[in-house]
Formats: C-alpha cells, sequence, structure tokens
C-alpha cells in the first residue's frame, strides 16, 4: 500500500523541527546558494550582495518600515494561496483576485466619499474581499460545478483581469484631464493611516494594513485548526472520498475556501491602493500574487510559517532596490531570480532533500530505539 | 481590391503572430500529451529568446543565435523533468518556478553582459532572420488574388514561419503515425500500461520533455531574432500562456490546435487595426476585450460551455508505480 | 530438478514491503500445457509472486526458472521475452486506443507504425481465429465491455509470444457468460499447449478448470496438489488454514421491526451503468443482515446510496417508516443525525483521512455535533478524550490520540472508524468488508462488537466478499448478483454450495435449495 500521500507537503515521522524548521532552511540555503552562483556569472561578490541585501532590508529604520509594507502584501496572498492548498487547490490566480480587490477598494474610495472617512474605509476594506472574493468564485464554482481544472481557470482570469483594469483605467476611470492610465486621487480622508501618522516612526509607506494582515493570520489559524468549517476544508483537500463519506460537500468546500482565498488576496488592494498609491493605477499587484505562492509553500501553509516566509520576501524585495544602487551590475530582478529558486526548492523539487534529511533521521531513531 | 488588400494584411500579420503561439503550442502537446503539465512553455521561450539574442549578437549568426536558445530551452525543460518526473515534484509548482526565474533571470545577464538596461544590442543582417522570397513572387505579383497573395501572403516570411507552418503536419505524423507519438500518447493516458508493455514511464516522459524543450526554443528565438531585433525583457508578454490556451482549446490535438492559434492572432491582428474604427451596430469594442478574448474564450471551452476538452487523462499525476 | 516438462519453477523466493513479509520463501514448480491454479485468500501473497514473476516487482531473495532455464526478470520486458504474459486485475490498457494500438504497445516493430499495424492486423485475425476470441481490432477500448478488454490483454500476451499467461482475479469482474466464455479460451489455450496461471481466491474456479493447485496462506505456499485429488473443503480449510471456518458465538437473534428499508431501489451511475436492480430489503433492529456476492455486483453502491452519498435513481428508501427517499434529510451527514452509522469498505479511501491525527478522524462526519463544538470553536479537549475512550474501549494499538492515522496498522485502524460509528448508538449501522485487511486477533473482536451491537436491538448490515464471514456474522443472507438481490436465506439454512450458485446469479426456484454438488466440473 503506497502511503497515500497528502496533496501537499506529506507529513513524516520525524521530529516536528525537522519538518517545520531544518527541511525549509536547507531549501532556502540550496536556492541562495545558486542565487549566489549567479551573480558570481554576472560578476559581483555574493557575500557583499547579501551584506547589502541585509542592510537594505533591516539596516535602518526606514528599510525596516518598506521590508514590513512589502511583508504586508505576501502575508495577504500567502495566506490566499494557503488556504486555497488546504482545500487541494492551487490558486495560481492571487495576483488577478489581487486587482480586481484594489478595483473594489478604488471603487469604494472614489464613488462613496460622500460618506466620513470612518464609514468608508471599512466598506473599502470589505469591497476588496467582496471584488477579489468574487474573482475567485468563478473558477472555484467552474472547477466544482463544471470540472474545470482550477489552475488553468485562475491563469486566464489573471490576463481577464488585467485587460478589466486597463479597460476601466483607460476608458472610464481614468482622472478627468489626465494623461496616464490612473484614476483621481482619493480624497484623504479615506486613505489608510500610515504608521508614522500616529507613531514616532519614518516616512514609509508602512500603514495600518499590517495590523490588519496579522490579525487576519491569527483569524486563519483559527478558522483553519479550530473551527468545523477549516477542518471541512482540510477534510476536503487532504481526501474527498472521505469528505463525501462524511457528508461534508467538496464543492461547497472547494467554493468556500477559494472565495476566502480570493478575498484576501484582494486585500493587497487594501495596502496598495488605499494605503500607499491613493489612486487606482495599473498593475498595482506587482507579481505579489505570485510570490504568494512561494511564501506559501514556505511557509509550509501556516501562519506562522507565512510570516516568516513574507518577512523574508519582503526583506528581499526592499533590500533588492538597495542592490541596484549599492551593486555594479545587480538589479532587483536580482530578486525575481532567488523568489524563482525559492519556488523551485521548497515546492517542485520538495522531493529532492527532504527523503534524504527524513530517513537520516528515521534511521537515528530508530538505532536508538534498538539500543534502548 | 481595398478590402480584399486589408483581408491579405491582417492575415499576413495573422501568421506572423501565431508563428511562436504555433510552435509553443506543439511543443506544449508533446508535454501535456505525455501526461506532464507545461505552464513553463512562457518561461522556455523567454529564456530562449535571450539566449537567441544573446548568441546571435555576439557571433552575429542567426543560425547559432537559434542553437543557444534551442539549446537554455531544452535545458529549462530537463530541470521541469527532473523536478516532475524523477522527483515527482507538482508540475504547476515547477513551471511557475521556471517562468519567475527566467524572468528575472533574463535581465540580471542582459544588464551584466550588455549595460542596455536588460536588452540585448538590436541585431541586423545576418544577426537576424530575414525574410525568404518564394521563387516567382514578384513575377506573379500582378496576376490579380492569385499572384498577389502568393507574394504577399505566402512568401516574405522567414524561414521560422514555414518552420512553424512545417510543425503541424510533423507533429501529426509523430503523434500518431510513429511508436513515440503512440508511447508518448499512451504514457500520458496510462502509464500503467506503458509500465506493464516494458516501457520506462520516466525515459518517455523525458523524451517528450526533450521535444518540448526544442520546440519552444525555436519558439523563442523567433520572437527575438526573427520577429524582433533583439531580445527585451518580458518580450514574450504572456504568448507562452496563450499558447497554452491554444492548446487546451484545440483539445490536444495538432490541427485544432493551429486553428486556435490562428484564432488568437488573427484576433491580436484585428485588435491592432480596429483601436478606435467605429463598427455599426456594436461600435467601438475595446481593444482590451479583443485582448482577453483568447482567455474567456479558454475558460469557456474548459466550463463545457464550447464543447468539451477530454484532456489526457493521466495529466498532472506523477507516475508512482503502486503496491 | 527440473523435469524437462517444467514451464516455470520458483526457487525459495521472498518479498518485503518494508517490514511486511509478502512472500516467504515460496518454492512453486507448473508444468507445461496445464492449468495451474494458485489460491489463497486476499492479501496471502499471491498477487504480490505473480507481479515477481512478470518482473513488475523484484524478488529480495531467490530463484525463477523458465523451461529449465534461470531467468533474471528485472522487468516487464525480460518477462516478455522469457515469454510470460500476463493479464493484471486492473486491465493495463489504455481507453482511448483501439484494440489494436493497444496491442502493439511497446512491440510496434519500428519507428513507423504503419508496417507494424499491418502486420500485427495480420497476426491477430490468426490468433483470434485459433483461439475464438471475437473482438473487433479496430474498436476504441474504452467501448468495449469487461469481458471483451480482458480479452484484447490476453490477445496482447499472446501477440508477444507468450507461452505461459497469468491470470491475476480474472472473473472478478465478468459475468458467469464471459466468465464460462473465457474458461472456455483457456481450455482452448491449453490445447494448444501454452501454460496457464490462474490466480483466485475463488475454489470453484479451481475446481472448474484447473489441473494443478497451489496454495498460499499468509505470504506462504503451503500445499501443492493435483486438482483431481482435492475437494473444496480440503482446499478452503489449506487456505485459511483451520478445518473450522470462522465461527463466531453468538445465540438466536430476535429480531423487531424493520428500521431501514428499501423498497425497488435502482441506481444507475455516470456511465449509465444499471449498478442497482430492484433491491428491496428490511434491515430489521437485533438482527444482522448479510450481503454476499462477488466484489462489484452492486454492494458498494448499496452501501454508498444506503449511507447517502449517491442519490437512488429510482425506488424508495423507508427509515424508522418514513419515506426519506426525497427527504432533505437523506445525505450522509444528516443520516448520522437521525441514527445511521456507517464503516465504509474502504477506510484508507473513505473511512479516515490518513494524514489526520486519530483524534481529528474521530470526529470526522460528526464534527458538527455539539459535543465537539462549543460556539464557533472545535472543541479539541473534546476529541482527544473521546478519542481516549475509543481507543480504550477498542482496545486501539498505539493508545495515542494523537498519532497520525497512517500510523496504525490495518486492523487499529478498523477499530477507530468501527469506535466512531458504533460509539454514536446507532439505529441502524452499515459496514462494508468489516474485516479487510485486519489481523486475526482483531477479526474476532470486530465480530464480537458487532454481534454485541445487535444484541443491544441495532439494525446491522454486513456487506462482505468474504463468504465464511457473512455466513458467520450474519442472521439472515442476502446475495447480490449483478446489482439484484438473487435470493434471501437464513443463515442456519446457508451452506457454502447454496450461497455460491446465487453468488454465480442461479436463483433458486421457490426458495428450495436444489443444490447440484457437481455442477462445477466441466
Amino acid at each position: 500500500m503506497s502511503d497515500a500521500t497528502a496533496k501537499f507537503g506529506a507529513p513524516a515521522k520525524v521530529p516536528a523541527w525537522v519538518n517545520l524548521i531544518l527541511i525549509p532552511l536547507v531549501n532556502l540555503l540550496a536556492a541562495f546558494i545558486l542565487s549566489g552562483a549567479v551573480i558570481l556569472i554576472v560578476g559581483d561578490d555574493p557575500l557583499q550582495a547579501l551584506e547589502v541585501l541585509i542592510y537594505g532590508a533591516f539596516g535602518y529604520p526606514d528599510a525596516i518600515g518598506y521590508t514590513l509594507y512589502y511583508t504586508t502584501n505576501f502575508v495577504f496572498t500567502g495566506l490566499a494561496v494557503a488556504i486555497a492548498f488546504h482545500c487541494g487547490l492551487f490558486n495560481i490566480g492571487a495576483e488577478g483576485q489581487a486587482l480586481i480587490g484594489g478595483l473594489g477598494v478604488g471603487l469604494a474610495a472614489l464613488y462613496l466619499d460622500f460618506m466620513p472617512g470612518w464609514m468608508v474605509i471599512p466598506l473599502a476594506i470589505f469591497a476588496a474581499a467582496l471584488f477579489g472574493g468574487f474573482w475567485a468564485y468563478v473558477p472555484a464554482y467552474l472547477q466544482a460545478r463544471r470540472g474545470s481544472h482550477i489552475v488553468i481557470t485562475t491563469i486566464m482570469f489573471n490576463f481577464i483581469a488585467a485587460s478589466i483594469m486597463t479597460y476601466l483605467l483607460v476608458e472610464i476611470l481614468i482622472a478627468p484631464g489626465g494623461q496616464s492610465p490612473e484614476s483621481r486621487e482619493f480624497a484623504e480622508f479615506t486613505w489608510l493611516p500610515y504608521l508614522h501618522d500616529f507613531l514616532p516612526f519614518p516616512n514609509t509607506p508602512l500603514n495600518l494594513s499590517f495590523f490588519f494582515a496579522l490579525i487576519l493570520s491569527g483569524a486563519f489559524y483559527y478558522f483553519m485548526w479550530h473551527t468545523r468549517w477549516g477542518y471541512e476544508i482540510r477534510v476536503t483537500g487532504q481526501n474527498e472520498t472521505a469528505a463525501r463519506y462524511a457528508g461534508i460537500s467538496p464543492a461547497r468546500n472547494i467554493i468556500l475556501a477559494m472565495v476566502i482565498s480570493g478575498a484576501l488576496a484582494g486585500f493587497v488592494g487594501v495596502n496598495e491602493v488605499l494605503g500607499v498609491h491613493h489612486r487606482l493605477i495599473l498593475d498595482f499587484s506587482g507579481g505579489f500574487g505570485f510570490v504568494g505562492i512561494a511564501v506559501a509553500l514556505m511557509g509550509r501553509n501556516h501562519p506562522v510559517g507565512i510570516f516568516l516566509a513574507a518577512l523574508l520576501f519582503g526583506a528581499l524585495y526592499q533590500g533588492g532596490s538597495e542592490l541596484a544602487f549599492e551593486m555594479k551590475t545587480i538589479n532587483r530582478e536580482m530578486v525575481i531570480v532567488i523568489q524563482g529558486l525559492i519556488i523551485l526548492f521548497s515546492g517542485a523539487l520538495e522531493h529532492m532533500f527532504r527523503p534524504r534529511i527524513e530517513s537520516l533521521f528515521k534511521r537515528r531513531k530508530a538505532t536508538a530505539t534498538a539500543e534502548a | 481590391m481595398e478590402l480584399f488588400q486589408i483581408i491579405i494584411l491582417l492575415l499576413d500579420a495573422t501568421f506572423r503572430v501565431a508563428t511562436p503561439l504555433v510552435l509553443a503550442a506543439m511543443a506544449g502537446m508533446f508535454s501535456e500529451r505525455s501526461g506532464v503539465v507545461d505552464i513553463g512553455l512562457e518561461g522556455k521561450m523567454l529564456g530562449a529568446a535571450f539566449a537567441a539574442a544573446a548568441a546571435s549578437s555576439a557571433a552575429g549568426s542567426a543560425w547559432l543565435g537559434l542553437c543557444a536558445g534551442v539549446v537554455t530551452s531544452l535545458a529549462l525543460s530537463s530541470l521541469h523533468a527532473y523536478a516532475c518526473v524523477t522527483h515527482k515534484g507538482n508540475q504547476v509548482v515547477s513551471g511557475m518556478a521556471i517562468n519567475i526565474m527566467v524572468s528575472g533571470l533574463t535581465p540580471t545577464l542582459a544588464i551584466a553582459w550588455f549595460h542596455q538596461g536588460g536588452q540585448t544590442p538590436s541585431l541586423s543582417g545576418d544577426a537576424r532572420f530575414q525574410p525568404i522570397t518564394l521563387p516567382f513572387a514578384d513575377a506573379v505579383r500582378e496576376i490579380p488574388v492569385i499572384g498577389y497573395t502568393y507574394a504577399e501572403l505566402i512568401s516574405g516570411h522567414n524561414i521560422l514561419v514555414y518552420c512553424a507552418a512545417a510543425s503541424v503536419p510533423l507533429v501529426a505524423y509523430i503523434l500518431y503515425k510513429t511508436r513515440f507519438g503512440l508511447r508518448v500518447r499512451a504514457v500520458g493516458e496510462n502509464p500503467h500500461a506503458v509500465d506493464t508493455a516494458g516501457i520506462s514511464v520516466e525515459l518517455m516522459r523525458y523524451k517528450a520533455l526533450a521535444v518540448t524543450g526544442i520546440l519552444c526554443g525555436f519558439a523563442g528565438s523567433y520572437l527575438s531574432t526573427a520577429h524582433g531585433a533583439g531580445f527585451i525583457r518580458e518580450m514574450t508578454a504572456g504568448k507562452g500562456y496563450l499558447a497554452l490556451a491554444a492548446l487546451i482549446f484545440g483539445k490536444w490535438k495538432p490541427v485544432p490546435t493551429l486553428f486556435a492559434c490562428l484564432l488568437f492572432a488573427f484576433t491580436d491582428a484585428v485588435q491592432a487595426r480596429l483601436q478606435g474604427v467605429e463598427l455599426p451596430i456594436v461600435g467601438v469594442i475595446p481593444v482590451q476585450f479583443i485582448q482577453a478574448l483568447p482567455y474567456i474564450l479558454t475558460v469557456l471551452l474548459l466550463a463545457g460551455f464550447v464543447g468539451k476538452a477530454n484532456p489526457p487523462k493521466s495529466i498532472g499525476v506523477p507516475y508512482i508505480k503502486e503496491r | 530438478m527440473t523435469s524437462h516438462n517444467t514451464a516455470l519453477e520458483l526457487r525459495r523466493v521472498n518479498k518485503w514491503f518494508g517490514p511486511v513479509h509478502a512472500n516467504r520463501d515460496i518454492s512453486l514448480s507448473v508444468d507445461r500445457g496445464t492449468i495451474h491454479g494458485i489460491i489463497g485468500e486476499n492479501g496471502a501473497g499471491k498477487s504480490t509472486l505473480m507481479s515477481i514473476v512478470y518482473g513488475f516487482y523484484q524478488a529480495d531473495e531467490g530463484q525463477i526458472f523458465v523451461n529449465g532455464q534461470e531467468c533474471r526478470i528485472d522487468n516487464p520486458q525480460a518477462s516478455i521475452k522469457a515469454g510470460i504474459g500476463m493479464v493484471h486485475q486492473h486491465f493495463m490498457l489504455v481507453d482511448t486506443f483501439t484494440v489494436l494500438e493497444n496491442i502493439i504497445l511497446g512491440v510496434e516493430g519500428g519507428a513507423r507504425l504503419d508496417q507494424g499495424l499491418a502486420k500485427a492486423r495480420k497476426e491477430l485475425q490468426r490468433l483470434e481465429q485459433e483461439y475464438s476470441l471475437e473482438i473487433d481490432v479496430d474498436a476504441i477500448v474504452g467501448d468495449l465491455p469487461v469481458g471483451l478488454r480482458q480479452r484484447v490483454e490476453i490477445l496482447k500476451a499472446l501477440y508477444r509470444g507468450a507461452e505461459i499467461l497469468i491470470l491475476d482475479e480474472p472473473t472478478g469482474v465478468l459475468t458467469p457468460q464471459e466468465a464460462d466464455h473465457l474458461f472456455r479460451i483457456l481450455s482452448t489455450l491449453r490445447e494448444q499447449g501454452k501454460t496457464v496461471i490462474l490466480i483466485t481466491h475463488k475454489l470453484r474456479e479451481i475446481m472448474a478448470i484447473t489441473d494443478n493447485v497451489s496454495v498460499m496462506r499468509r505470504g506462504e505456499m503451503v500445499a501443492h496438489v493435483a486438482t483431481k485429488d482435492t475437494n473444496r473443503e480440503h482446499l478452503a480449510e489449506l487456505m485459511v488454514g483451520r478445518s473450522v471456518l470462522l465461527q463466531v458465538e453468538k445465540t438466536d437473534a430476535h429480531p423487531g421491526k424493520a428500521i431501514l428499508q428499501t423498497r425497488n431501489l435502482n441506481y444507475v451511475d455516470a456511465d449509465g451503468v444499471q449498478r442497482l436492480k430492484d433491491v428491496t430489503l428490511d434491515i430489521r433492529a437485533g438482527e444482522i443482515l448479510g450481503i454476499a456476492g462477488v466484489s462489484g455486483n452492486g454492494q458498494s453502491e448499496l452501501l454508498e446510496v444506503l449511507g447517502g452519498t449517491r442519490k437512488p435513481t429510482s425506488g424508495q428508501v423507508i427509515f424508522k417508516d418514513e419515506d426519506i427517499t426525497h427527504s432533505k434529510k437523506f445525505n450522509a451527514r444528516d443520516l448520522r443525525k437521525i441514527g445511521l452509522g456507517h464503516v465504509p469498505e474502504d477506510r484508507h479511501r473513505s473511512g479516515l483521512v490518513l494524514s489526520f491525527s486519530a483524534n481529528e478522524n474521530t470526529i470526522l462526519g460528526y464534527h458538527d455535533l455539539p459535543a465537539y463544538n462549543k460556539g464557533t470553536t472545535l472543541d479539541h479537549a473534546a476529541m482527544i478524550s473521546t478519542c481516549e475512550e475509543y481507543i480504550r474501549k477498542f482496545d486501539v494499538r498505539p493508545p495515542n490520540p494523537h498519532l497520525q492515522a497512517s500510523g496504525f496498522s490495518g486492523g487499529n485502524q478498523q477499530k477507530l472508524v468501527l469506535a466512531r460509528e458504533m460509539e454514536q448508538k446507532p439505529d441502524v449501522l452499515l459496514v462494508g468488508q468489516p474485516t479487510r485487511g485486519v489481523d486475526i486477533g482483531a477479526i474476532e473482536f470486530i465480530h464480537n462488537q458487532l454481534i454485541r451491537m445487535r444484541d443491544a436491538g441495532a439494525a446491522i448490515l454486513v456487506v462482505s466478499v468474504e463468504i465464511d464471514e457473512v455466513m458467520s456474522l450474519s442472521d439472515r443472507i442476502a446475495v447480490m448478483f449483478d446489482g439484484e438481490i438473487v435470493g434471501e436465506l437464513d443463515a442456519r439454512d446457508a451452506d457454502e454450495t447454496r450461497l455460491g450458485l446465487m453468488m454465480a446469479g442461479i436463483r433458486e426456484k421457490n426458495g428450495s435449495p436444489h443444490a447440484q454438488q457437481d455442477e462445477t466440473v466441466a
């Protein structure tokens, strides 16, 4: 009987820390070593690059602000991809869901600003969830009820979302008299407060969404492991036949998980549109949706892991822009290389190091018990 | 005559836009028919486009560029095979990783090597595939309709366009009339049957992915050394995904896939032409709608609203010998 | 040692799967031109052994001789070369291919297909006539009925020049007519000098067609006999290793009123195959109703319909005097709430989530009961204490509610499922294959639990392909064949022959047994 391996990340009987810490670190190390090789090839010093990167990400207060601002986005998309993974689904469409979520934010801020700020902001956040959730609902519905493959549908929906945004910004929402495809600036009272608005903190894009992301991480943990709805999603993801046997509708849970996933991805719009740009622009999602895949994979679909992975990528993004200034030949694209390598090692090649490391510990355990 | 000329020009543009789609879709055909999902067509094309332009600008030969493109794409395809076949990794994740890695690696290397902000130097002369004038094209140009069509539409493309055209019957032949094709199709439908017939499932998938790599190399090289004159960052701009959509829309069959590619390319050509043009009844069709049309159609097809697509039965599932 | 008439010989073959010793010191000798049966219960190691001969697995120790020559069989290719062909239990065919394409897969005879196909077409026509296989080589395999697909597999082996043909449980999926046809084909093969190895757990087939028979039990070869020198009773004894078939100690049942009833229940699956035909059953309080039948005759679908995971096409389901067929309650979740427990046939596929801990599996299907929830929050403390209670009552080992379900042995996994379904004290319990893949000690325990539950007044439906189990456990037995109930009888009147006939689809005339003892002798 082949061990019925779980769809994402097979469980194993080794100490938990091996699974949760050692293996991700080994994968990360492999990705960094290869990235270092790339830096050598382009003729720079990898160690110096690392130094610049770390300093650029954490070395001074502004840097920390920027790092945490990026982290916020990655927590949202990482959680989004993770909840879909828990349901056995691959949501490759967080990018599009983030865009449409941002559209919801923008529409709320543009057209509801006759209300006071304390009403518009919650409504805009709600709109992000609603729009992002809707953009995930359609592929989920098609998968659950009509059997189309969610990976392909969500890829297609990314492109469709980009087209819709371009159309709206070029033709409809463009600021009167404006030249570039962006909306007018929102009324200032609808902006999400920056951290530096109420704390002695340098001027950075870091805003209240960061705390929102932390709250959602906690909520995610509670929902996934401490409610029957999370339980149903996990059963569906691990074993659909068992779910059906237990009276759990896979279709319902696929749709539920994806709608939550889309809503989470939509919150990128809160951070970017309501928190930073204060207007609708093109491409504010900046690939964050795809990074979410790496974050979820590295974070083992657990909010704590996701936060740490998001912090790593936040640091890479922020430190990466520093690289372009400090180093001769490296640009921030280097960060995308690292990102790709991390997805490769902690996702696609996750079975490369794992069995070896696990057998190392199993053998050790076996000899230990034999001696006992 | 005016309308006729417009149509010919539209079709001419269609062929040029369709070429990389056809090559990439035929590439994807082998991977997907052998049971390995390939959303990494985009990355392989981009990698090949960069390698081809880089080698071509260094060596001054488009052919050497093509070789470099093919080798690069082959290497990326082998990486995909190593992750998905040898280590039974998630095929979507692997494709994604390749796409992201290449989209970072190409500008990084381009900046380091060429110092032109992520581009390669502009290619000209032998470093680029030039249009080929077919025999008698000039002689028959004046003959109405047929002669004009021959000269304008059939003649005057570069060699890779004709390669793309030839690839479809070739792929169909390989897939349906050769041992290799039979085995590729079998391994994507029921790898257990292949295994018990004494054929290595892993080796078959490696071979299929090698063909995918080669064809993707052609597709990418076309972009930078034939259609364009050098590499520009993100120059594939979603064409790999569009090829994947065409493959699905063509139900994983060569000829219908060709028509899907032509349809998608045609909408693109029309879109370029229709910008701002007022049509009767419908008025101005937003460009973005036409751009999104291939994706919308694919979604509708997959949902069973336009015919029914039956993917290879074992697609996406790593082969594990069961106890 | 090896006589010139020996087609296949195995010497001291051993195979381990992890800690499981699947084949222990197996020796076997098969004469050329005979049909050799290998019989044993499910899980006795028959299929593993034959997969080794076919090169699908490699033996850890031991030798294989084909026609007196020692052979290294490292892969199917080597085995095909040695003249061995195999028809697997699950057909190894590509559904979208034609018969012809399937047959030449792997032996295409050149890089281009056309010559190979033409050659194969000719050769197949000859083979077909020779063995009267009656098959259209241009048909798409996916469109063919199961019996014909099996013949494609046989053709495939013959086309590869097989002299030794291994068939693994070939009749499990066949109708009796198809099985008869298969046996005629096998006889023809024998006449032509081919050697056939028939793996089965059905005594009837062994007696009907084989020349010699080898018996396997728990990974070991326990006997080799000529078929004419033995009988079913003797073989059965060898197979289970006891003279008395599993006997459960129980008193007579005191059936009460029917709790779960079906009336003319029909179910047609997504492929349009009618899986249940006019099934009418009464499951009564204080009684165990056993369903006997060859697997694949609608038992699984019956369980799934009654368990609420499939909707019947027509007919009625009556639960506690209420017709629930069209009620909202008729789904897996609500049925549990109104008193129906369900132990599924396959605990790995449906009964458990293997990657979850034991305590998370404790609430599967019951996860929205107030006992496990405090408002919106799952009550982990309650889950763990319930799980500990189940572990204690059902003697599950190791007694660790945090261990992943995959970490328990088959018997202990089954106990976890049984505990979950029985401890809710349902009025009706559906049990599929109660002891499949369960060790002997646990079997007795499980049987006793079921009896105790019956005595407490529950209505129990047991589906099992193990005829002994049905006979020893049930108070009343219904036999299913091809989706229909072909007969129903008191367990005290049941014997293996009567049941065997009914399982083959032969109805009894007005309920009186007319067993023909030598009906099976060809």
